[in-house]
């Protein structure tokens, strides 16, 4: 018991200090809140380009800094979002964006997910329509009473088609 | 009935081919945006001759290397003799960027390992670089008469690509 608490306090700590680390990239003073507000929405949409998968607010690396460094000034100057993302978008592509922009290139990445769903929905309407025609599911199709009282005794007779019967053990 | 045999293997094989071609390239490479385009310019000092200074406008009306480098990347010491040997061919002038470095040490490395360059330009904050869609170092532009960018290449440059890619850019329509 002792030794889990002292465990459990150990990585506790652990993870406090890492979470510490992680944020330590230089502070930026703005004179105006709005400004700021900007600064850390453009720098956690904008990728860093030296270590992909990571922001350009959770980068160490040089570039990284540079370029949040040009992204503050440009705010603080009166540029507005849009042709910040245009300022990184003409020299490194769509890339430095984690939002791809809808183009040539991406439409198959923005529009598959429809394209998919479109095709499951119609497998499926069509899969169920096909099931409801099902021959064996329709008695009144039989011609009289006779039949009818046949096609039922047959369902309730044959395990696979009642449920009812289908856990019986016999067969 | 056929069909339905046929669809999931049809479905499974373009996924195959999807991913299998996706296996083959490179997660890390980024296109460049500033192929086609006009070079980005810029005024920027020439190392150790003070005064003097460089803009790509100068060498408009030939072809030229720009080469981003620097004393404290590694890859840049593989790709030098290179450098070295295509300066002495005298296929095209090589202006050699400077990229975040200190000035003597950019001039040692050039005195010990010989200069390429028919001028090493000081880029000292990285603000050139950035407008160059610079992202790691080394990395090789080729800009043509009109003074667009025809040609870039990210890491250290080979004997292979230079021979093969460069040298016919080079010297194409020259």
């Amino acid at each position: 018991m002792k030794h889990a608490l002292l465990t459990a306090g150990l990585l506790f700590a652990l993870i406090a200090f890492q979470s510490n680390g992680f944020t330590a990239i230089e502070a930026v003073v703005f004179d105006n809140t709005s400004h700021e507000k900007r600064y850390k929405k453009l720098i956690n949409e904008l990728r860093c380009l030296v270590c992909q998968n990571q922001n350009l607010a959770g980068s160490d690396a040089p570039l990284a800094k540079d370029l949040r460094e040009i992204t503050a000034n440009m705010i603080k100057q009166g540029t507005s979002d849009s042709e910040i993302k245009e300022f990184m978008r003409s020299r490194y592509g769509d890339f430095v964006l984690y939002e791809p922009p809808f183009n040539v290139s991406t439409a198959f990445l923005w529009l598959s997910p429809f394209a998919l769903l479109i095709i499951v929905v119609t497998g499926l309407l069509f899969n169920i329509k096909r099931r409801q025609q099902d021959e064996l599911f329709k008695p009144t199709h039989a011609t009289n009473n006779a039949e009818q009282v046949r096609v039922r005794n047959l369902m309730r007779d044959t395990p696979s088609l009642n449920s009812k019967d289908s856990n019986k053990p016999e067969r | 009935m056929k069909l339905k045999y046929i669809i999931p293997l049809l479905a499974f094989l373009s996924l195959a081919v999807l991913l299998g071609k996706g296996l083959t390239l490179d997660p890390k490479a980024i296109p460049s945006t500033r192929i086609d385009k006009s070079a980005p310019s810029f005024e920027l000092p020439v190392l150790s001759k003070p005064g003097e200074s460089f803009r790509p406008e100068d060498l408009k009306g030939q072809r030229w290397v720009l080469n981003v480098w620097a004393s404290w990347c590694v890859s840049c010491r593989y790709e030098h003799p290179i450098l070295n040997d295509m300066a002495r061919a005298n296929i095209a002038p090589i202006v050699g960027l400077n990229y975040k470095d200190e000035d003597a040490k950019a001039a040692q490395w050039l005195a010990e390992r010989g200069d390429p360059y028919y001028k090493a330009v000081v880029d000292s904050n990285g603000r050139v670089g950035i407008d160059w869609g610079v992202i790691a170092v080394p990395e090789t532009f080729i800009i043509d008469e009109a003074g667009n960018v025809i040609y870039k290449h990210t890491g250290p440059i080979t004997r292979e690509l230079v021979n093969n890619e460069m040298i016919p850019l080079l010297t194409a329509n020259n």
